[in-house]
């Protein structure tokens, strides 16, 4: 793959990257991120 | 002394370690870290049952919000992906992954150490696929919410990291365990002894988000070159990766985690590793 192309794919890549957290983030998405992370999750713990 | 690329990621992961588990007090009572930063993904694999945990595991967290009644695509933890993703590719793995850290100490246990055969490296992608990504969505309860199969069925540093220590601190919980937590022990146990045996077992066969930071091996910022003129072909960089890649054939192999093993053992200077483009001509 030449340098060029992976310039511009880094770049897409990046920008891609901050609209889907932008969006992720303005949809509440990191809510419900929260509510699972600080219940002790059961089937992580190999009950659920 | 020269500060080889060993010293500095042994360094940085047990500072790593250190910031993706900082609450060690929660030990004492079993307790787990509920304040908000943990809306925030860790970089690499680190249970958010853990006690000491500070951050959410981003496969756990792709899961989840996949598999809840309000979204079935996780915008936000995708993005977060594809930014580590692109900026550090499997760098994640090698200077940041609490759980790789732990890998690396157990491997160093003495024992006859094994090659891992070449077809076991495509079953994390299996993986990623059927457990993380389509059994979460698919596999819906009346409510509509999935479960995290990955983290339900497999995920050892689960078990390890928050099983033990919160089963060991809570007699209601030692009271709900059956045969799923036999499963997930079993796995436990495999994985440990996989990982005396062979190098970063878990990493190399298991884990999605090893999986998924390896296809960006290809673009990421944080990179592997081989200057081709000051590259003599002695193969030391190649004797000394612990992964099984030859950094001069495939500088940009999924499965390298950019140690800098081969950086460190060149003769001649010729494999760099960081995020200059300048540094190396690669020879691939």
């Amino acid at each position: 793959m030449g340098s060029k192309t992976k310039i511009w794919a880094r770049a897409a890549g990046l920008i891609t990257s901050c609209v889907f957290l932008i969006y992720g983030l303005h949809r509440g998405e990191a809510g419900v991120v929260l509510n699972k992370a600080v219940n002790i999750c059961l089937e992580c713990i190999g009950l659920g | 002394m020269k500060i080889t690329y060993a010293i500095k990621r042994k360094l940085l992961q047990i500072i790593a370690l250190g910031c993706s588990n900082a609450h060690l007090l929660n030990f004492k009572g079993g307790k787990i870290y509920t304040g908000k930063w943990k809306q925030f993904c860790n970089p690499g694999l680190n249970c958010y049952s853990c006690p000491a945990a500070g951050f959410a595991c981003p496969i756990g967290a792709l899961q989840a919000v996949n598999g809840s009644m309000q979204f079935s695509f996780s915008f936000y933890v995708t993005g977060l992906l594809l930014a580590f993703g692109l900026l550090l590719g499997r760098a994640v793995c090698g200077w940041l992954c609490p759980f790789g850290l732990l890998q690396e100490l157990i491997h160093k246990i003495p024992s006859p150490k094994w090659h891992l055969k070449k077809g076991f490296l495509y079953v994390k992608y299996v993986v990623l696929v059927v457990f993380v990504l389509i059994l979460p969505i698919a596999a819906t309860d009346y409510m509509g919410m999935g479960k995290p199969a990955f983290c339900q069925y497999i995920c050892p540093a689960g078990t390890l990291e928050g099983g033990l220590f919160l089963l060991a601190a809570h007699e209601n919980l030692r009271n709900a365990i059956g045969a799923l937590f036999g499963l997930k022990a079993a796995i436990l146990i495999l994985t440990l002894i996989g990982c005396v045996l062979v190098y970063r077992c878990f990493c190399r066969v298991l884990c999605p988000l090893g999986a998924i930071y390896g296809l960006f091996n290809k673009f990421s910022i944080f990179h592997l070159t081989v200057d081709s003129h000051k590259c003599v072909g002695c193969g030391k960089c190649k004797d000394v990766c612990q992964m099984e890649v030859d950094p001069v054939k495939t500088p940009d192999s999924a499965e390298c985690i950019r140690c800098g093993a081969c950086a460190d053992a060149c003769p001649t200077g010729a494999v760099c590793l960081g995020f200059s483009t300048k540094r190396g001509k690669s020879l691939a």
